[in-house]
Order: structure tokens, then sequence, then C-alpha cells
């Protein structure tokens, strides 16, 4: 990389003389290196699956979770370095818990994208820190019901296809329970088998089923998704 | 002990300066820093408060009751209040004593329930576990001669296991299977324990909700302090189950003949 040793990119608060911010470049570039996650707002629920890259044979299945959990009726998703996810994931539970206490009602999931939006957007302004090396995606089912900013969500390394793939669905008419369906098929399809390693499946879902709350997808569903999606797989291929 | 130099030699606390000595710098104060810190109070005594609340087990799990009223001293001044409160799939928490301290501890509790389920980790908090935090936060809280004002009981049930046990303002906990609070201990704990001990394995739900009608009406004809509108809470395998608010039936033809009550005949 061109960048690499010109001292230009030492820091997010330091231009290149052609007028580019190189650790913001490098924060995208790890999250184009990262597996897809979507984001889908359906009718009643919203879905959140992730395509987790598999770097090790040794490591244990299920580890390294990149769906979390920020409060009972918010979950987050996130493509880039996993302690970065973590780092944001923590401050979002943080925040969740704050405006509890102060509001003394659950938080709205705009709110604390809000202030998660201004807690990342500080690690691009200052010499001692970096940028977080991650895009998110939050979603929620509040009290305005389900909630994403979007339609549909893309981020990681599949992106452009998993939102072309979002574009044609009616999302706005699904259930959650054919969100998850459609959720796992364009995961599936937007792996690049040739090129990447093994992968994991992992979707989570607030809906009517889960009484509100953000936990992970059942497994009967899970496997039903998962089935349809390796099938819906070779079907495309011929 | 103070090591800065302008102060050696001096009185502490000295809020004059006999010897004309400023300006050198600004001397740091020797008094107490926040005054507004002097003025935080410990808790003396609860202002609003509530009775009694009772726990039996029976065959299926844990039964409990408590009334509907929080008093300001002898005032029964709120007759809507909840004083059983679900934590979590498991448990229910009964509280007397002081009510914005049961607020409070609800509160704890609801943050401690969202961080267990935030990790996401297949565990949740049962029983056991709410009343062993409750015990801790109630003796770090006495410790600090600033106590929770409350008396509670813990009832759940969890992977096929009962569990009832008490806790108060001094961290204080025992287990029985039959508990009682405030005025209830010493009223109704005699009855629960006639009615229940040695029978926790037979009695069904209905007779279990028989004995603490009973207890809870001797207790609204004994206890100036309690209300004829309760709720009863019921853990079992299904869940927690906290009835809607109910009414006792009671009788009062006897008063009539209590001189200072009724007619006065003579």
């Amino acid at each position: 990389m061109t960048s690499i040793g010109t001292g230009y990119d030492l820091s997010a608060s330091t231009y290149s003389p052609d007028g580019r911010i190189f650790q913001v470049e490098y924060a995208n570039k790890a999250v184009e290196n990262s597996g897809t996650a979507i984001g889908l707002k359906v009718k009643d629920g919203v879905v959140l699956a992730v395509e987790k890259l598999v770097h090790s044979k040794l490591l244990v299945p299920g580890a390294n979770r990149r769906i979390q959990t920020v409060d009972r009726h918010i979950g987050l998703a996130t493509a880039g370095l996993p302690a970065d996810g973590r780092t944001v994931a923590n401050r979002a539970r943080d925040e969740a818990a704050g405006y509890r206490d102060f509001y003394r009602s659950p938080p709205t999931l705009k709110t604390i994208a809000d202030r998660i939006g201004h807690f990342v957007q500080m690690y691009t302004l200052y010499s001692s820190v970096r940028p977080f090396g991650i895009s998110t995606i939050l979603g929620a089912v509040d009290k305005d019901g389900p909630a994403l900013g979007y339609h549909g969500a893309a981020v990681g390394k599949g992106r452009q296809l998993a939102k072309t793939e979002l574009e044609k669905l009616k999302l706005s008419e699904l259930t959650a329970r054919e969100a998850v369906i459609e959720a796992a098929r364009i995961i599936y399809l937007v792996h690049e088998d040739a090129k990447e390693k093994e992968f994991e499946l992992e979707m989570s879902w607030i809906g009517p089923e889960t009484n509100g709350l953000h936990v992970a997808v059942p497994k009967d569903l899970f496997d039903e998704a998962e089935a349809k999606a390796k099938e819906a797989l070779v079907s495309g291929l011929e | 002990m103070d090591h800065h130099p302008t102060n050696w030699g001096r009185p502490r606390n000295d809020t004059v300066d006999p010897y004309g000595t400023y300006p050198i710098h600004q001397r740091p104060t020797n008094v107490p820093k926040d005054a507004f810190a002097a003025g935080i109070q410990h808790t003396q005594q609860p202002i609003v408060t509530g009775t009694s609340v009772l726990g039996i087990k029976f065959k299926d799990g844990i039964m409990m009751a408590a009334d509907n009223l929080a008093s300001y001293g002898s005032l029964a001044r709120f007759r809507d209040i909840q004083r059983l409160h679900p934590v979590g799939e498991h448990t229910v928490l009964g509280a007397g004593g002081d009510m914005s301290d049961f607020q409070y501890i609800q509160g704890i509790l609801d943050e401690l329930m969202i961080d267990e389920f935030a990790a996401g980790d297949g565990h949740t908090l049962g029983p056991a576990e709410v009343h062993n935090y409750l015990s801790e936060l109630m003796y770090a809280r006495r410790s600090k001669m600033n106590p929770l004002w409350n008396s509670l009981l813990v009832g759940g049930f969890k992977d096929g296991k009962r569990f009832l046990a008490y806790v108060d303002l001094l961290g204080t906990t025992y287990s029985a299977s039959t508990l009682a609070t405030g005025y209830g201990s010493h009223i109704a704990q005699p009855l629960l324990r006639r009615a229940v001990e040695g029978r926790e394995d037979t009695l069904t739900e209905d007779e279990a909700r028989k004995i603490l009608e009973q207890s809870m009406q001797v207790l609204f004809y004994r206890d100036a302090r309690s209300l004829d509108q309760y709720q009863i809470a019921t853990i079992t395998a299904k869940g927690v189950n906290i009835s809607e608010s109910r009414k006792l039936e009671t009788s009062w033809s006897f008063a009539e003949g209590i001189r200072g009550y009724g007619a006065q005949t003579q």
C-alpha cells in the first residue's frame, strides 16, 4: 500500500497531500474483508443475519458472535473487526441502560443509533485513537414498531449483491418468519464458495413470536431456513 | 497528611490568614471539599410503607400474597400499589417496608436482568441467584449505615426446584417452607406453619390459595396498616402468575358489641 511509510497514515487527524485520511480508508478496508451482515425490517419485525467467516478449524462452533443484544428489544450486527464490534455493543448497552435510568422507559432505536453515531464519529477526530473498523446494523421493535432506519441494510464484503437481492423483496409485506427464510437465502447467495473458507450462518430476530425480545432464531426455523437456502443455491446454479 | 509546603506549621482549617501570606499562590483548603455531599442524609426511617408479605411452598411451587396498600404513617395513602414484583421468568419479589426503596430495588433488578439477557449465554438468573444478589445488596447498604428499609421475600421455581427465602434491611437471610414479613411474621406465620408444615409436597394450588386467603383475612382484621385488597403470586414450572387485585370477604357485625366502636348501650 502506497500510504504506508509516508507518515500520513499514522493518525485520523492528518490529511495526506491529496486530501485523503488513510485511517478512515483502513477502517473501510477492515469492513470489506469481513463476511456480510444484513438487516431486514418487515411488516411485523426485524431480522438480522450474518455470514461469519470461520478463520480456523480450531474455533468452537458459535464462537465470536457478530450479532449481539443491546437491550431486550434491540439487536446489533457488525461487519469488520470483531473486537471493535464488541466495544460498540458494550457502549450501546451502556447508553440503553443510561436512557432507561434517566427516562424510566425503554429506549427507541433512533436515540440509541444517534448516540452510537456520535460515539463512533468521535474516534475519527483525534490522533490518539483510530476509527472503528466496523460497519454496524442496529435493529429493534420499539414503541413505534419495527425499526432499522431502512427497509433493508447490508454491510461487509457482499453488501452490493445483498442490497440488490434485498431490493427485489417486498419487505414491508413479509412476515418476520418469511424474512428469516429470505435472510438465510441471501447470506448463502452472497457467500463466495470458491474464494472463501467455511462460514457459519448467524441469525436473530425480533417479532411477534419472540414477544418483542431480540433473540436468536429458534433451531427448527433456523434449520428450515438454512436447508431452503442451500436448496435455492443449487437450483440457482442450474 | 498534608504535604503542601504552604501548609507546613499551620493549624488545619484556618479560614483567616493572620500573617497576610496571600498571595503566594492558592493554598489548598483543608475544609470538607463538597458542601453538598455533607448535606446527604442517610435513611433514618421508612416513609411510605407496605405491610406484611406472605409466602408458602406447595406441591407445584411457591405461592405469595401481599395487599395493595402503601401507608403514609397511619394514613392509608395509596390503595393500588403492587407489592409483588416479577423478576425474570422464574422469580417473584415481595416487599414490605419503604416503598421508594422497593422501587429502587426493582430498578436495580431490571438492569441486572437486562445485562444477563444481553450476555446471551443461555443462562438466566433464578430465584436463588436473585435472593443472593439482594442479600449482598442489603448488607452492603446497611454497612454504609444507609440501609434499604425493606423486608423482602423471594419466591420462585426453576429447574424443578422450589425456592422461598427472606432478606431484610440488615442483610439477614433465612429460608423455610412458610415465611412472612412484618406484622405477618407475628400473626400469620403460626397459622401458615400449622397449615403447611409437613404438607409441602401434597398441598394443591387451590388449598394453598385458601390458606393464604385465610391468613390475609386474619391480618386484615388484626393489622391496622393493612387493606382488604391484595394479590396472589403463583410460581410453578409454567412460570410466574400474579393475580389481579382481589377483595377479602369480611364480616364486621361482631364489632357492634365492642365498647368504643358500636353504639353505646350504657
